[in-house]
């Protein structure tokens, strides 16, 4: 019987990441968080957060992240689906990856362009005989851009969840005279829920803090806690708030990971 | 951007002419594949030691504690790398920046890692052992051809990650060391200019190339082409 | 495995013979050799072929780095681990840099091109004697409009920015400092008034204009303009002079209740290792010449009296651009607030944005 040490060697690389890079910017955070703007330990940067300008924020910032993980999943799981019965099946997957090397700035500039009073998207609603309409710094843009963003983060584990499924299962409920519903519902979506669980977890806790398309796609008409912990330690240079929010941020994060992590399967 | 007079070369004849902008682009690429591969390798061990921990609250504190780094804002990660790494005395630049890289993009291969491996029924391992496979054996025979697709995913997030990254890069980087996000952002104050906007179009086109011609060559050497599990 | 193998030793072979390439090319242009100069500034903010030309007259390496915020800047210097020789921080941030002791003082012995700056332009408030700041650019905030898509509207004030005619068409910086002086001044007070009063009376003042308010947005107001998502945009001057030129619609004004006047200098950080090459380009931007050719490519406006005279007539006789000193008067520089100051400014410019829904 080897030693438990050399058993778990190979995790040694992980738990240095975790104690380095994780757990040490924690420990600076929360205690940049107890000194006020005037370098004073105070616990005022706790009592500011509760004030209405930063629960609504919060509020808003949930709400946001949520519409945003919703509708990158409503997206996805379909193309996922789709993806996976065609045939140069990795090919696709990889195109729909790759323009996300693109800079995010640069696309957010070219989407300033397409949503724009004379963009493609306003030429196409004209075409319509809808009208040209004010796109640009809506709810609507906002999201949407957002969710452009996040769709490859989802689409992947979807992916690979759908992928692995063995085919005979489906047509064991086939035979069994399951509808394509009862099919889906019963045996294809509890089979992916790992990978819907990941997806939701990489897009809904990124999209908490984002804070560069608040600005250039919404106009700052959205104004998440990642846009005020930016404005806090680049333009106030108050730290300490700045810390605060993201102590928040982290506890927010902890609750969801907590609420969307795995139950039986797996353990 | 709709205003434009007549379709011109002049950006990408520019472009070539420029060495500094060149080394900004390889650099780029570098830290991009070398971060990407590391923290693949890092994360990769990391899902599993999530995995094998008992217990759903330890393994949920595990999991919370990976994914610090994705919901806090660039600036934060930023900063407290940068005073980490100056209390450590690291000379900023290109290390602190692939160490920074690595840093970040491990969670997002860990996360993708894990649903693949939390699929893995136990009997598979357990029929393993008891064959007689060693550890290791049980790793590279059994476990890693598994969870392939699932690595893949991570290291093309991870790439993601990188090419995207400006704030980070930006506070922990130094001595003339720059890559393509940073000089974008910083050219912002003055517009972007079209040969950013040309060099990234040549970047994405021959991106797209390689990523091809890769599917293809690998497609022909065995016939399940990449990411596919046997 | 294998496949993984078969995959990822490609990327490690490519990725270190790209790093053969880079410091091979590193040392091509002689980035790794001992006398250089490395030089912090903002993006595409000086000629390219002036950095060349300083190099073969000097004999030295330039290193050139970029940033995008002052404040950014400061955190970098600060902290260390770099070798910045030379930055070129905004006016409010020299002040505070000064008062965290981040800037060493400048040899004005070692600058014989001194002369050629605008006495206007020296000893500022914040940096008295300029011990330790050169003027680089400067310039002025102001409106920025489209004659065409205004019609008959006619603006030169920053009241009359609250026309209800005026409904969706404006574009904000997103600056504390600008849009609450722009509060501010429009009520008659001073862009550095700490009084809470005044400043709430700004904050009420500013939420009547919100239907006005199109967006509040950064750089990229610059584009937006110049594509007529907006017809009226706060901007620093220096823009505005880039996208008129683009869009011959555009006018220019400096609002007449007064305005911010801002200046970008020089300075030598803490950090910097070659404090000689750092006072010696200094000099070297101050020449006449180099300086007229730096207007030129970066369009801002310059504190070189004596680089006006090789400038075009009609740049430097542009009143919008370089308003007569009479006018300058009314304009006010930003004066460091102080930390708790600056914050309240900030919550109060935060609270207006949230109040946009």
């Amino acid at each position: 019987m080897k030693s438990k040490l050399s058993r778990n060697l190979y995790a040694i690389p992980y738990a240095l990441w975790i104690l380095i890079f994780v757990v040490a910017p924690i420990v600076l955070v929360l205690y940049y968080s107890f000194f006020d703007i005037e370098g004073n330990l105070s616990l005022t940067n706790y009592i500011n957060f509760f004030t209405p300008v930063y629960l609504k924020m919060t509020l808003s910032s949930f709400w946001y992240a949520f519409l945003i993980t919703a509708f990158t999943l409503l997206i996805s799981y379909p193309t996922a689906f789709l993806l996976t019965k065609t045939k140069n099946k990795q090919l696709w997957l990889l195109l729909i990856i790759v323009p996300s090397w693109i800079n995010l700035l640069l696309k957010a500039y070219a989407f300033l362009g397409i949503f724009g009073t004379y963009g493609t998207a306003n030429s196409l609603l004209e075409v319509l005989g809808i009208g040209s309409k004010q796109i640009l710094f809506t709810d609507f843009s906002f999201i949407f851009v957002s969710v452009y963003i996040f769709i490859p983060f989802m689409i992947l584990p979807i992916f690979n969840a759908l992928d692995e499924m063995s085919p005979t299962l489906l047509d064991a409920a086939n035979d069994l005279g399951a509808s394509a519903w009862t099919t889906f519902r019963r045996v294809i979506f509890p089979l992916t829920l790992d990978g819907v669980r990941s997806g939701c977890q990489v897009v809904f806790i990124p999209a908490l803090s984002l804070f560069m398309l608040t600005r250039l796609i919404s106009g700052n008409r959205v104004i998440t806690l990642g846009t005020a912990i930016e404005q806090q330690f680049l333009v106030t240079q108050d730290w300490g708030m700045g810390s605060t929010i993201a102590v928040f941020l982290i506890i927010i994060m902890f609750v969801f990971v907590a609420l969307t992590g795995s139950r039986k399967r797996g353990m | 951007m709709y205003n434009f007079e007549s379709f011109t070369l002049d950006w990408y004849r520019e472009l070539f002419s420029d060495t500094r902008l060149l080394i900004i682009v390889l650099n780029t690429v570098v830290v991009a594949l070398l971060s990407a591969l590391i923290s693949t390798i890092i994360g990769v061990l990391g899902a599993i030691a999530i995995k094998s921990v008992k217990g759903r609250r330890s393994k949920n504190t595990l999991l919370s504690l990976n994914s610090v780094l994705i919901v806090s804002p660039d600036v934060i990660i930023g900063a407290s790398f940068l005073i980490l790494f100056t209390m450590a005395g690291v000379k900023l630049g290109f290390y602190s920046v692939l160490l920074s890289h690595i840093a970040f993009s491990v969670p997002i291969v860990v996360l993708m890692v894990l649903p693949k491996l939390m699929e893995m029924s136990p009997t598979l391992l357990d029929a393993a052992y008891d064959l007689g496979a060693s550890r290791w054996n049980v790793l590279t025979k059994v476990i890693i051809p598994y969870i392939t697709p699932g690595i893949f995913a991570g290291f093309f997030m991870a790439l993601t990650y990188s090419l995207d990254d400006f704030a980070v890069t930006f506070f922990v980087t130094g001595n003339g060391f720059s890559t393509l996000s940073v000089e974008i952002y910083s050219l912002a104050r003055r517009g972007v200019s079209l040969n950013i906007n040309a060099l990234s179009t040549l970047i994405f086109i021959a991106t797209i190339f390689l990523v091809i011609g890769y599917y293809f060559i690998t497609k022909q050497y065995s016939k399940s082409g990449m990411g596919g599990k046997k | 495995m294998k496949k993984l193998l078969q995959a990822f030793v490609p990327i490690l072979i490519v990725s270190i013979v790209l790093l053969f390439v880079i410091s091979s090319l590193n040392s091509s242009q002689g980035y790794s050799s001992k006398n250089k100069l490395t030089i912090y500034n903002w993006g595409d903010y000086i000629d390219a072929d002036l950095i060349k030309q300083f190099e073969k007259e000097a004999g030295i390496t330039v290193v050139y780095e970029t940033f995008d915020s002052n404040e950014a800047m400061m955190t970098k210097i600060e902290q260390g681990g770099t070798a910045y020789d030379i930055a070129v921080p905004s006016e409010y941030m020299i002040d505070k840099m000064i008062q965290e002791d981040l800037l060493l003082p400048l040899d004005h012995k070692k600058l014989s091109n001194l002369n050629n700056i605008d006495e206007r332009f020296m000893d500022l408030p914040f940096d008295p004697k300029n011990k330790y700041s050169i003027p680089y650019f400067w310039g002025t905030v102001g409106i920025v409009y489209n004659s065409k898509m205004l019609g008959d509207i006619e603006i030169t004030s920053w009241s009359d920015l609250w026309d209800p005619r005026l409904k969706n068409e404006i574009l904000l910086v997103d600056g504390a400092r600008e849009v609450m002086g722009m509060g501010l001044n429009s009520l008659g007070y001073s862009l550095n008034d700490l009084n809470h009063d005044h400043l709430n009376e700004a904050k009420k003042k500013l939420d009547s204009l919100m239907p006005n308010v199109k967006a509040i947005v950064g750089d990229e107001s610059r584009m937006l303009l110049e594509n007529e998502e907006a017809s009226i945009g706060l901007v620093w001057s220096g823009v505005a002079s880039e996208i008129m030129a683009e869009n011959e619609d555009l006018e220019f004004v400096v609002p007449k209740e007064g305005s911010n006047l801002w200046f970008d200098n020089m300075v030598i950080p803490k950090t910097a290792k070659n404090v000689e090459a750092a006072h010696q380009f200094i000099d070297f931007m101050l020449d006449a010449e180099v300086a007229a050719q730096n207007t030129e490519y970066v369009s801002y406006a310059t504190p070189n009296k004596e680089a006006l005279n090789y400038l075009p007539e009609e740049i430097v006789n542009d009143e919008r651009f370089y308003p007569a000193p009479d006018l300058t008067e009314r304009l006010e520089v930003y004066e460091n607030l102080g930390k708790k100051n600056l914050a309240y400014y900030n919550e109060l410019f935060l609270r207006f944005k949230m109040h946009t829904k």
